[in-house]
């Protein structure tokens, strides 16, 4: 399949821009630097229940389902589906409009809120539940965001 | 002791002396002037007052001071929009357990003209900060409208039922010589106003507005004395779910909607029928059909439905939004004030749109995205 030439409105990347990030950028806390850690790597690290073996998200060091302190972090698939989305119109800083604020839903289970990459953003072309995967953009030293892509097919 | 059903009354209630742009008060102001209005209501001075409540930081110690009264209860509660439907409950407890007799909520927000108004500084070390702000998001209207895709799809709303919305509102607030936006609107007028946030146009979202709120509660007992017809209280509700919209349990209804509405049902030992008159929180168009849901006035998925068919407009069975809501009538940024403020009004049977033979008047709120939730049932009679 042919690469996509067309410029995407959406994210401003610091490889598209040359510049930084000038969005909000996170700052990591001690019950999530491992999750930050994990990204720098190219991992999407969950955690998982002790009692109920249930996965959740955002990361924290006891189960929301049932308080123990007996959890396991693992490394995500980086699958996961369109679950919902808006279209913002508006300019903000580090994003050109239109730009689709999404969350996904995980294969295990978890959702989070991401943008979607190498899509054009656009209605007909953001489908609820088209398949996607996880990538990585370094923003600093010390930041790397996750985002999600439609998933690429084996044979494309 | 279980909460007696209108054994609490409101015997003041007012709105600032002007709604929209206000340049000439400040964030204070505008709370004081809606207290002293809801005073000269109810025919009392600051004296009178011995407990109060207000949203923010520091903010019950700064009104009660500017205001002059001295409180031996006080509530804070800041959960959003909403935050005054708790108020409200919080209040009538403090008011049956004997803490104190006159309890005064206020709200005042310079939302549009933004004078000494709260600042919203960033917060990159928060769950938010950290999981959503990354991503773009500025403001409700780019939070808010976020399930409304998936609530869309499993529920078959449309395009066109979503802009219903904003066109039956308009209906009632061209009745309220008060209201922000009067002129008649259609779903087509909706649907080619700007774009938003897809899938928002302009006519979706609420107005951003200056104004506030006073509201004067004592004892059912006390309440035979006061000028104004008392509006009992018959139940209410609370909850909150989460601080993060990409995190709520479920897309197609708020959690924090249904705890609040269900906990106020059960409290008045009412149903649904005996409801006349109904406020739900409209920050934007997708919430009169969430709430209409989650509180039980329609199946899960038949709210569009129930709108289109018109039972919420003027002349249907259970009038909606009757101030024309925070899309048509003002939205500070804590619109949950207004709400209650046109609930007590049609209770007391003096509202601008007043809805003929009103007894029982539900008010439900949100407070952030589907984060907190109030619900209030006010009625004349006591039971």
């Amino acid at each position: 399949m042919e690469e996509i030439t067309t410029v995407l409105p959406g994210p401003q990347l610091p490889e598209k821009t040359g510049k930084p990030f000038a969005g909000s950028l996170p700052k990591p806390t001690p019950e999530t630097a491992q999750f930050w850690e994990g990204c720098k790597r190219g991992e999407l690290l969950l955690q998982r229940c002790g009692d109920t073996g249930k996965a959740y998200f955002p990361p924290r060091p006891f189960s929301p389902y049932t308080g123990t302190r007996h959890v396991e972090v693992f490394q995500a698939s980086g699958r996961a589906t369109l679950y919902s989305y808006v279209i913002h119109h508006r300019a903000v800083p580090g994003f050109e409009p239109p730009y689709a604020i999404a969350v996904v839903e995980l294969e295990e289970g978890p959702r989070m809120m991401t943008n979607i990459l190498d899509c054009p953003q656009r209605p007909e072309d953001l489908v609820l539940d088209m398949e996607l995967e996880v990538t990585f953009q370094k923003m600093d030293n010390e930041i790397t965001i996750p985002y999600f892509r439609p998933l690429m097919k084996e044979g494309n | 002791m279980a909460f007696q059903p209108g054994s609490v009354a409101v015997v003041g209630a007012a709105e600032t002396t002007r709604l929209g742009e206000i340049r000439d008060m400040s964030q204070i102001m505008l709370h004081a002037d809606a207290a002293l209005n809801a005073m000269q209501d109810a025919g009392l001075q600051p004296k009178d007052i011995d407990g109060i409540a207000c949203v923010g930081q520091m903010m019950p110690q700064q009104i009660a001071h500017y205001l002059g009264i001295t409180p031996k209860w006080v509530d804070g509660t800041t959960v959003g929009g909403c935050s005054f439907l708790l108020h409200v409950r919080h209040a009538a407890a403090a008011i049956a357990a004997g803490y104190a007799q006159t309890i005064l909520i206020t709200h005042g927000e310079s939302g549009k003209s933004r004078i000494n108004a709260t600042p919203r500084p960033p917060e990159p070390e928060s769950l938010s900060g950290q999981f959503e702000m990354p991503y773009g998001p500025f403001g409700p209207a780019t939070l808010f409208p976020i399930p409304v895709l998936r609530y869309m799809k499993t529920t078959g709303t449309t395009h066109e039922h979503l802009a219903q919305v904003a066109v039956v509102q308009r209906e009632w607030a061209a009745k309220n010589p008060r209201a922000m936006f009067k002129d008649p609107i259609t779903v087509d007028d909706v649907l080619n106003s700007r774009m938003v946030a897809y899938p928002f146009h302009l006519l979706q979202c609420c107005l951003v507005t200056d104004g506030g709120g006073a509201i004067i509660m004592t004892s059912a007992e006390r309440a035979k004395d006061f000028p104004t017809k008392p509006v009992y209280l018959l139940g209410s509700g609370e909850s909150v779910e989460t601080t993060l919209i990409s995190q709520m349990e479920d897309f197609n209804s708020s959690r924090a909607f249904r705890v609040a509405g269900s906990a106020a049902f059960e409290m008045a030992g009412i149903q649904h029928s005996d409801v006349d008159h109904l406020m739900i929180y409209d920050a934007f168009a997708h919430l009169p059909l969430f709430g209409l849901e989650d509180l039980g006035f329609c199946k899960r998925g038949e709210a569009k439905d129930f709108i289109w068919e018109g039972h919420t407009r003027p002349g249907g069975k259970l009038p909606l939004n009757t101030n024309g809501g925070g899309l048509s009538y003002t939205h500070t940024g804590m619109y949950g004030m207004f709400a209650l403020q046109e609930s007590i009004r049609q209770v007391r049977g003096n509202a601008p749109a007043q809805v003929p033979g009103v007894r029982v008047s539900v008010t439900h709120g949100v407070g952030g995205m589907f984060s907190s939730s109030g619900t209030i049932i006010f009625s004349n009679q006591r039971p």
